[in-house]
């Protein structure tokens, strides 16, 4: 796994306090882990912080599971 | 009118977390006071409060406050102190009360109505301090309902499924004893038949301390031996100890209460309210307000003075405690010799919006176990009175009857009066 999909996971962990297993490729972070709409916004928050990137608020919207959210952040940083 | 009783009760203080840890320290004449360790208070006028002690702390005690009991850590983090205080408190008394076994159907009449004096002003600090810095983008989704007063109750309304009123008073330092008051008339209108009732705060902040000092409401002089600031009626008191913590209880309806075979504390008899209309920070010279504060909770009970055996005083350990004292005797006329008034902020210091409900829960636990809690550090008297303060030690005597009082900045006054449960 890369190292960017590393540091989402422990994001997602610290922040949703879920078992790291449970975050696969495509776990929603809504349906499958638990959060809620201001859980979502506070982790892209804690993405921005940690990549040290701006996620504006309509490509937040598509960031739905984990797999989303390591795509757009490999992208971001390409 | 339907009776209203208490069955169910839930602390955090500064002595420790919980009710009856708490009631041991207070009758042994222990304080709460302390270097603040929160923050550095180094640069403040006052370098020292009533913090609820911490497990993992140094030295901490067995029952030292610990997070992790009452909030998952993920859920800790959205949510000022003054909520994390409320809802250990509040679980506390619903635990006690057994009331999150209730079904469905009861939980519709069950309300929370816990209110706070100030609310998460530690995170608007914070939080101003974020979108100074970094902009707006950085501010938490979290911060907004983790600072609103009415969040506490909306929590644990949540939390156990009560559908009831939802509600959350607002009056400084009379908040706690507003919470109780207002609740039970709730209960008494029958718009609940229980309602989760009291106070929270968590004031001690850099920001708090800078705002209290800046009133120039806080003790000061006595960094070199905080317990022996907060001293309430003695002539060398300089003002309030700054505490925290919170004070729930649960409020039934006396046939709902009876019918289960519940543990009755005592039943609020009496509940009055009054403003002063004087100052914004001040009571004026006679206390006016308090009095017919007092003189409402005593006729809406329909007892006379003289039934009274206890006063919890406001007693914040500022001038204004001979001034509500003079107050206390006119209510109480000649009766005043027979009747023991203390202040139990001389242990805990001062909680704000939990005051009043951590001291409707200490006027309890004197009924019960018929014994009047100390005011401490009360060495020389600043005035003379035929009221016994309490001084130093604990008075065991007979109390049925009590009467709790609270002041609030803005001048907002309320009076509780309960009672050991006759048929």
């Amino acid at each position: 796994m890369s190292d960017i999909a590393d540091r989402v996971k422990k994001i997602v962990v610290e922040h949703l306090g879920v078992e790291e297993e449970k975050v696969t490729e495509n776990a929603s972070f809504i349906d499958d882990l638990g959060a809620d709409s201001l859980d979502t916004v506070e982790l892209v928050m804690a993405f921005e912080e940690e990549f040290g990137i701006e996620i504006p608020d309509d490509a937040a919207e598509t960031i739905q599971t984990f797999g989303d959210a390591v795509k757009f952040i490999k992208e971001a940083q390409a | 009118m339907r009776r209203v009783v208490v069955t169910g009760m839930g602390m955090v203080s500064p002595l420790a977390c919980g009710v009856d840890q708490t009631w041991k320290r207070l009758l042994d004449g222990q304080s709460g006071a302390g270097p603040i360790t929160r923050f550095d208070a180094g640069h403040l006028a006052t370098t020292y409060a009533c913090e609820v002690p911490r497990a993992g702390a140094e030295g901490a005690a067995e029952d030292a406050f610990d997070p992790d009991e009452w909030m998952e850590p993920k859920e800790q983090r959205k949510v000022d102190d003054f909520i994390l205080y409320g809802m250990a408190a509040a679980d506390q008394a619903i635990r006690e009360a057994g009331l999150a076994e209730c079904s469905a159907e009861e939980k519709l009449r069950i309300g929370v109505m816990v209110g706070s004096g100030i609310g998460g002003l530690q995170s608007i600090a914070e939080t101003a301090v974020l979108l100074k810095e970094r902009g707006p983008r950085r501010v938490s989704p979290f911060f907004i309902p983790g600072a609103l007063i009415n969040l506490v109750s909306g929590q644990i309304s949540i939390r156990y499924g009560f559908k009831g009123p939802n509600h959350a008073p607002v009056t400084a330092c009379s908040t706690g004893a507003h919470a109780i008051g207002d609740a039970a008339r709730l209960i008494q209108w029958g718009d609940a038949d229980v309602m989760v009732a009291g106070g929270t705060e968590s004031p001690i902040s850099e920001i708090g301390i800078a705002g209290f000092n800046a009133c120039k409401a806080l003790s000061t002089k006595r960094a070199d031996d905080p317990k022996r600031a907060s001293r309430p009626w003695d002539a060398d008191r300089d003002g309030f100890v700054m505490g925290e913590g919170a004070g729930v209880v649960v409020l039934e309806d006396y046939e709902r209460a009876k019918a289960r075979g519940a543990t009755i504390y005592g039943e609020i008899i009496g509940y009055g309210l009054s403003g002063d209309a004087h100052h914004i920070t001040a009571p004026p010279e006679d206390h006016e307000g308090a009095e017919r504060a007092m003189r409402a909770a005593l006729a809406r009970a329909a007892i006379e003075p003289t039934r009274i055996d206890y006063v919890n005083a406001h007693g914040t350990s500022t001038m204004a405690d001979t001034i509500e004292l003079g107050a206390v005797e006119r209510v109480l006329g000649d009766h005043a010799q027979n009747v023991t008034m203390s202040s139990t902020k001389s242990s805990i210091g001062h909680l704000l919006g939990a005051a009043g409900s951590v001291e409707a829960i200490f006027c309890l636990l004197a009924i019960r176990d018929q014994v009047a809690p100390p005011t401490i550090n009360l060495d020389t008297p600043a005035c003379e009175t035929k009221l016994d303060l309490a001084a130093g030690a604990k008075v065991p005597r007979r109390i049925d009857t009590v009467l709790s009082n609270s002041f609030g900045f803005g001048g907002t006054n309320a009076a509780l009066v309960m009672q050991r449960l006759t048929d």
